[in-house]
């Protein structure tokens, strides 16, 4: 399947803890601050302008295993980066495979990304 | 109630060498024959059987933070040992370092009931307890490291002897600990500068004390605090060439006082041309024959695996450096300090030979049995399921003498060995592997099967080849139950752990509170163990 | 009645700080103090009221739930029992007995954290240290793909950027600290010195820091994307100081080359001690993750990813490992210790948790639980279960009641299921 809007730019996707991933995850996994503390990524500001990406503005992200909707915000990452917060919505992008370790892809994940 | 008919029995703290006697046993202890109800009894008929109190392990590294990081750390040595569970007992892995439940079959299996776990740190002590919960069958009992103690080395340096004494006393009732356990004593402090020590007056960076001072003032805590065991005592310099001497040194400074010199196998080198060390088991030897207070146990190297860990995070670099095996360091906050490499011995190896009959020169060079115990500093030296192939060496000296044909030649030359004939009796063996180190760490019920031991008992064949007789009990009884029948184990049982527990000034306790304020990552009222920690194994408080 | 309960210890992470103080109000934690923002709502956030088991999503009574938990285990032809990372040393040791009791696969957080580096370490070995001994003797610091100021929020100020110690009187003016990430983080905002490198490529860095601390020549400018110079000036930093320490953390375990990078790493360390002295420190995530390490290997001898199935212990990291054998679906029933695996495993080994029967031991519902067949609102270790926790760097520190229990803890639940088994 093509995308009509992706411009295939690959980027590596970080994903790790925050404080508020953390404090939200002491409120339950199905409360409000919890879902909106890992569903969202970091974008670096230039990448974000050269897209046309607004700041809040909900983007796709798709990998080899799936694909998630999340809103987008300006980050301290350098460009061609991402960073979502570990939890359901950024494990939806990650496959299995461990390479015979036990520990799956969670940093440094090729994904593409498309404004909605 | 029990009855053992029939059995020779052999009870060196009673004198009894091979005299066929019942043996009574009642709610765990052995009793006087009874003067009513003998029909009662169970029996167990030991005719043409041996028997000897259950065996005491003076040192051995079984349970704690050092043997579990070198589980974890090895486990190629646990791949082609595996043990699967049965009805009553657990699963488990492991040979130089097997995992908690094995140990406590293998010993018993072996016709082991104690073992002392021959090193802990303090800030670790925790872990050594929760360990013992898993080892079945055997009482225990934990020597904690205090030879690189900041408040002791302090206390040292500023000449406050008795402010060193109680809070020795309060240390090792916080740990639950029996004894006092000295590691190269300054060495493992100087290692977190990347230093050593290597004479008795070398000082300690940053505390200006020396290791002399170290190990005489534990020496007096010691006897002022009426411990069973003396300090137990790893010296400095081991596995070097200037080893006995220092030892030798140590030994006369602490002269008067009781002490416990540990695997001094590895302690008992000297110089000579070339690059090969010499055996001076012989000099070491004719110390401790004039030494009475002072007792040993060997650290016999067996060829084969082994995993070297110790508290002498110094030496085990140099172990590294010197194999370039793998190797494990762990620096221990303001006590001390370990490492870890695995290691193998070969027979083909000179340097590895020469150690080997340093070890056996000394067993036969040091002439009361009550003086020498038999280890291998399990698993430095090798692992303690081959006790009885140390048994066989010394009471065998036909099976000594080709064994020591086969090893390196090299390591062969000049030795003293081939003259040395001396053979260890059933009586003396019954000596060095429980009556003697039993009484050495003041065990007044174990090591003796008079009325009031505690009913630890095992019963062996009487077979021409020693190692299989001792690899092979008929049967193994814990405290009154039958725990080993024919290698099987029948039952699992909880063991105890042994602790002193020493009184001392209370007002210690404001000194200890700022020191760990000021040193510590741990609050103080979080550092002690209580009984309560552990409920499912039983502490019973020593003497 | 109001008590306030010191010396507390938080089991949020590895750091286990033990110096929170409790303000408890009839049975109810009122304030709390000293904690940080995550850890706050270990205490803050945690219902202690009893609740009943659910089954098939009803409330049940204890005893229903037991035997529901036991059936499922009895019946399985290939259980997995996984987590333990959130619970105390006693109910691990629980944990391992019934893995060893039903034949089970028994894997912990560690497969997804830190495994890489227990692989690692035995590999190559680890040369590490108390967290003391950074408070006393660390004069140069270096995190490595980690970033406390996320993760473990008290640690620089309790135990390695801020303290005096012993021969540190200046506290953090004695220190020089690095943090090396792909990313500027907050920890990057604290340090003397950032490197930023390019995300895959720590196994080169590493190697060439291997290679400049020996002395070697190397000729490319840029390694990573860190100039030469620069890791140059980083080499003779680290051989010039007096105790350097290494923090690494899922920047090295989660990326790339995995346990190598790791390996790369702790042969690094164990070489700088031929210049000064050195150690590292896995920032364990998890508050007894720690203890989980410690626990299986002193029951079975492995760490991680263990099989029971042929009646002893076999080790095997991506064959017995949670996720792989999920994604495989190669297990037909499964436990879960304190821990949510459908909220942390990639999709499809999480999903796979929903499709067999499971079974969940938490103070809290998540979203393994949601799907769960069993679950048992368990006690919160720290809270209102005592036990023994492990810190990151293996200091086993007493967890106490803070408020009087009303919940079975996990250790006396899986006794029950234990029980209930043998009974079958």
């Amino acid at each position: 399947m093509k995308w009509r809007n992706s411009l295939g730019e690959n980027f590596i996707l970080i994903t790790g803890r925050t404080v508020k991933q953390a404090t939200g995850l002491h409120k339950g996994k199905d409360s409000d601050a919890y879902r909106r503390a890992t569903a969202l990524v970091e974008m670096n500001a230039a990448d974000m302008a050269r897209l046309g990406i607004g700041e809040g503005q909900v983007v796709r992200l798709r990998s080899a295993t799936g694909q998630v909707e999340m809103p987008a915000h300006t980050g301290t990452v350098p460009s061609k980066m991402v960073f979502v917060p570990m939890g359901p919505v950024a494990n939806s992008l990650i496959g299995p495979a461990t390479e015979g370790t036990g520990m799956p892809s969670f940093k440094g994940l090729t994904v593409e990304i498309e404004p909605i | 109630m029990l009855r053992i008919i029939n059995g020779r029995v052999y009870d060196p703290t009673h004198g009894k060498n091979g005299q066929i006697e019942d043996i009574w046993v009642e709610d765990g202890k052995i009793v006087s024959a009874p003067d009513v109800d003998r029909a009662q009894a169970q029996i167990i008929d030991a005719t043409g059987l041996v028997i000897m109190a259950g065996g005491v392990d003076i040192h051995s590294h079984a349970v704690g933070s050092k043997v579990n990081a070198a589980r974890k750390f090895r486990p190629e040595d646990h791949y082609g040992s595996t043990y699967e569970r049965t009805s009553h007992t657990r699963s488990g892995s492991g040979y130089t370092v097997p995992s908690t439940y094995i140990t406590g079959y293998l010993y018993a299996k072996m016709g082991y009931t104690t073992v002392m776990e021959a090193a802990t740190a303090p800030l670790l002590a925790r872990h050594t307890h929760e360990e013992l919960e898993d080892i079945p069958i055997l009482d225990m009992g934990v020597f904690v490291t205090m030879g690189n103690n900041h408040f002791i080395m302090e206390c040292i340096r500023d000449g406050d002897m008795e402010k060193a004494k109680h809070y020795v006393a309060w240390l090792l009732n916080a740990t639950k600990g029996y004894a006092i356990k000295v590691v190269n004593p300054g060495g493992v402090e100087n290692w977190k500068w990347g230093r050593n020590v290597q004479e008795l007056d070398d000082e300690v960076i940053g505390f200006g004390v020396t290791p002399q001072q170290i190990i005489t003032t534990l020496a007096w805590i010691s006897d002022e605090l009426g411990l069973p065991h003396p300090p137990h005592i790893h010296g400095i310099n081991l596995g070097r060439s200037i080893s006995a001497r220092t030892t030798m040194e140590t030994m006369a400074a602490i002269e008067g006082r009781r002490s416990h010199f540990c695997h001094l196998q590895f302690l008992s080198y000297g110089k000579q041309p070339g690059t090969l060390h010499r055996s001076e088991a012989a000099e070491v030897a004719s110390v401790v024959n004039m030494q009475p207070n002072l007792t040993v146990d060997v650290g016999q190297i067996v060829f084969g695996p082994a995993t070297t860990m110790t508290s002498d995070a110094p030496l085990q670099y140099g172990i590294h450096q010197r194999t370039g095996n793998k190797w494990i360091n762990d620096d221990i906050e303001n006590e001390t300090g370990g490492g870890i490499v695995p290691i193998r011995y070969s027979r083909h190896n000179a340097i590895n030979a020469v150690m080997w009959r340093t070890g056996l020169e000394l067993f036969l060079l040091i002439n009361d049995p009550w003086q020498v115990f038999l280890t291998t500093d399990h698993p430095n030296a090798g692992p303690f399921v081959h006790y009885p192939q140390v048994i066989k060496l010394l009471m065998d000296r036909d099976y000594r003498a080709a064994m020591f044909e086969r090893i390196n030649p090299r390591g062969r030359k000049g030795a003293l060995l081939p003259e040395l004939e001396r053979e260890y009796s059933l009586y003396e063996i019954a000596i060095i592997t429980r009556a003697g180190t039993a009484r050495a760490l003041g065990l007044k019920n174990k090591g003796h099967l008079g009325v009031g031991a505690d009913a630890d008992i095992t019963i062996y064949a009487d077979l021409d080849d020693k190692e299989e007789m001792f690899s092979h009990p008929r049967y193994v009884l814990k405290g009154g139950e039958v725990v080993v029948v024919d290698g099987q184990i029948m039952r699992e049982l909880q063991g105890r752990t042994l602790y002193v527990a020493p009184s001392y000034d209370p007002g210690i306790e404001a000194h200890i509170r700022q020191h760990f304020r000021e040193n510590y990552t741990i609050s103080f009222d979080n550092y002690s163990i209580f009984r309560e920690h552990f409920p499912r194994r039983g502490m019973i408080r020593c003497p | 009645m109001k008590t306030v309960v010191e010396n507390v210890t938080c089991t949020f992470c590895g750091c286990l700080c033990d110096d929170i103080i409790v303000e408890v109000e009839d049975n109810r934690i009122a304030r709390v103090q000293r904690v940080c923002a995550n850890g706050r709502g270990v205490f803050i956030d945690y219902d202690p009221t009893p609740r009943r088991p659910i089954v098939a999503g009803r409330e049940v009574e204890w005893e229903e739930a037991v035997s529901e938990a036991a059936r499922i285990l009895v019946q399985a032809d290939s259980p997995l029992i996984y987590g333990l990372s959130s619970s105390a040393s006693e109910a691990q040791m629980k944990v391992v007995e019934l893995a060893d009791l039903i034949g089970a696969i028994i894997d912990t957080t560690s497969s997804v954290c830190h495994g890489p580096t227990s692989l690692a370490m035995q590999a190559v070995g680890e040369v590490s240290c108390s967290l003391g001994e950074v408070r006393n003797h660390g004069d140069f610091l270096i995190f490595w793909g980690c970033n406390p100021a996320a993760s473990h929020l008290r640690h620089f100020e309790r135990y390695s950027l801020k303290p005096k110690g012993r021969y540190i009187p200046n506290g953090r003016k004695d220190r020089y600290m690095v943090v090396v990430d792909v990313r500027p983080t907050a920890s990057a905002k604290m340090a003397d010195h950032f490197i930023q490198i390019t995300p895959g490529a720590d196994f080169e860095v590493l190697t060439t820091l291997r290679a400049l601390v020996q002395g070697k020549e190397i000729e490319a400018g840029a390694v990573g994307g860190v100039p030469r110079i620069g890791l140059l000036e980083l080499a003779n930093r680290m051989k010039a100081c007096r105790y350097g320490v290494f923090f690494m953390g899922m920047g090295l375990t989660m990326s790339g080359a995995r346990d190598y990078n790791v390996r790369e790493l702790f042969t690094l360390v164990a070489e700088l001690n031929q210049y000064t002295r050195f150690s590292v420190m896995p920032m364990r995530g998890h508050g007894n993750v720690a203890g989980a390490d410690q626990v299986l290997t002193w029951q079975s001898g492995y760490p991680f990813a263990v099989s029971f199935a042929r009646g002893y212990p076999q080790y095997n990291p991506g064959e017995f490992s949670a996720v792989d054998v999920l994604a495989r679906e190669e297990v037909d029933a499964a436990l879960i210790l304190a821990s949510d695996p459908v909220a942390h495993f990639p999709r499809v080994a999480g999903n796979q948790l929903k499709r067999i029967p499971t079974i969940v031991l938490d103070p809290m519902m998540n979203l393994t639980s949601e799907s769960a067949q069993v679950f048992f609102p368990t006690g919160c270790y720290g809270v209102d279960a005592a036990g023994t926790c492990y810190r990151m760097d293996n200091v086993p520190i007493r967890l106490r009641e803070v408020i009087a229990p009303m919940r079975p803890t996990d250790e006396a639940i899986l006794g029950q299921i234990i029980e209930e088994i043998k009974r079958c």
